[in-house]
């Protein structure tokens, strides 16, 4: 984790390095204290840069992604435009498949780095895009499909500078907290602290699917990310949309944070467990920035409107 | 009694409903008693009596596995969530 002097080579050196603030308007009583790790400060404005250019390095490294090769990906958005970006820098094509019930931002934000979209149907979630992504890549082997739900690099990254940074901006850490997602970032960040300070409690902020989301056949349809260490959380916490824009809200008019949709939940999660607490130091992970959901009129709309609409979306 | 809610997957085992009341003092109890009013759901939710990975099972707002799993208490106005994993969103 090199300090950052002057100039850097190019734009994917700028990943990582991201600051740390503490929250001290947010905070529930003053033997807490409350940190934020800004990944919205990346170069494409989220977290996904890490794994994106660690899964591209490493696949590059081992052979597996060719000079020139189309890379295929799942996702809902950040993994895909960070993927983009660095897809177009190195001269490779990149094809994202994506549920069709995101933000415009994210479509837009692709197709500016030069990604193919193919949507997937939105009512069948993130699982349907994994799914028809799987098909694409089986049906045409001349792509390759980084898959961060699988790819170890996803935590690895985690564990190798998200949370080596961590520790090092707040040395007294007791409590991380983060959403899940591909739980890359809980993995990778639980397996560091928990080596290099036992004791440190790892919390998981779960998005409440929405019922329209929630397109599942059958239970076994369900899915269990491959690279989640389920054995490192020591907690996991639903999160509605709805308290999820509450805590938005409260980053924007209490801090000045400008940031996406999970860092309100995580904010929501991190609260109540520095709630719990007399005395000790939580950090929260802030995925993303705001800028992608710009358009959801989530600091503006009325919030049971809002509460409902994100029921058959794809927000976090 | 606490609430159980039932996620879309799993309503054609509960006749379509949505939540079903059940009583019971541990997560164990309560799901015996949501068994025996469906029992189509006891094979679905269940593997050789332990939970499926493939759903979870949260008190109010929090997972039971890393609560006290089954055995995790439970009061009259909680609410038990039953949700299939699902991969997350935004990524």
């Amino acid at each position: 984790m090199p300090a950052t002097v002057g100039a850097l080579s190019d734009l994917v050196a700028a990943i990582g390095n991201t600051p740390m603030v503490e929250l001290r308007r947010l905070a529930p009583h003053p033997g807490v204290h409350l940190y934020a790790k800004l990944e919205g400060d990346n170069p494409t404005g989220s977290v996904k840069d890490r794994v994106a250019r660690a899964m591209v390095d490493s696949a590059i490294a081992d052979g597996s992604l060719a000079p020139g090769q189309t890379i295929l990906e799942p996702s809902s958005g950040n993994t895909g435009i960070s993927l983009a970006m660095i897809g177009a820098r190195l001269g490779h094509p990149v094809r994202i498949v994506m549920p069709d019930n995101t933000t415009p931002e994210r479509e837009q934000l692709l197709r500016l780095f030069g990604a193919e979209i193919v949507f997937s149907p939105g009512a069948e979630g993130s699982n349907g895009a994994i799914r028809m992504a799987q098909s694409l890549a089986d049906a045409d082997h001349s792509v390759f499909m980084p898959y961060q739900y699988g790819n170890q690099a996803n935590p690895r990254v985690h564990e190798e500078t998200t949370g080596p940074e961590i520790l090092e901006q707040v040395p007294a850490i007791d409590v991380f907290v983060a959403g899940l997602g591909t739980g890359g970032t809980l993995t990778g960040v639980g397996r560091y602290l928990k080596r290099a300070k036992p004791g440190v409690r790892i919390v998981a902020a779960e998005p409440m699917p929405g019922e329209q989301v929630q397109g599942l056949r059958s239970l076994e349809e369900g899915f269990v990310p491959p690279v989640l260490d389920a054995s490192v959380l020591d907690d996991r916490v639903l999160v509605t949309n709805r308290d999820a824009v509450i805590g938005l809200r409260r980053l924007m008019r209490e801090e000045g944070i400008f940031a996406g949709l999970s860092c309100g939940a995580a904010l929501a999660v991190a609260v109540r467990v520095a709630r719990e607490m007399t005395a000790g130091s939580v950090v929260v992970l802030f995925a993303d920035a705001g800028w992608k959901y710009l358009s959801a009129g989530l600091w503006s709309r009325d919030l049971d409107e809002l509460a409902d609409e994100l029921e058959g979306s794809l927000l976090w | 009694m606490s609430t159980v809610r039932i996620p879309p997957v799993l309503r054609e085992n509960t006749g379509g409903s949505r939540s079903v009341d059940v009583s019971g003092s541990t997560v164990a109890e309560a799901l015996d008693d949501l068994f025996a009013r469906h029992p189509a759901l006891r094979d679905r939710v269940t593997e050789d009596g332990e939970l499926s990975r493939f759903i979870n099972v949260y008190v109010n707002d929090r997972d039971v596995r890393y609560r006290d799993g089954l055995a995790t208490a439970i009061a009259a106005d909680d609410t038990i969530i039953l949700l299939p994993a699902m991969a997350g969103g935004a990524r």
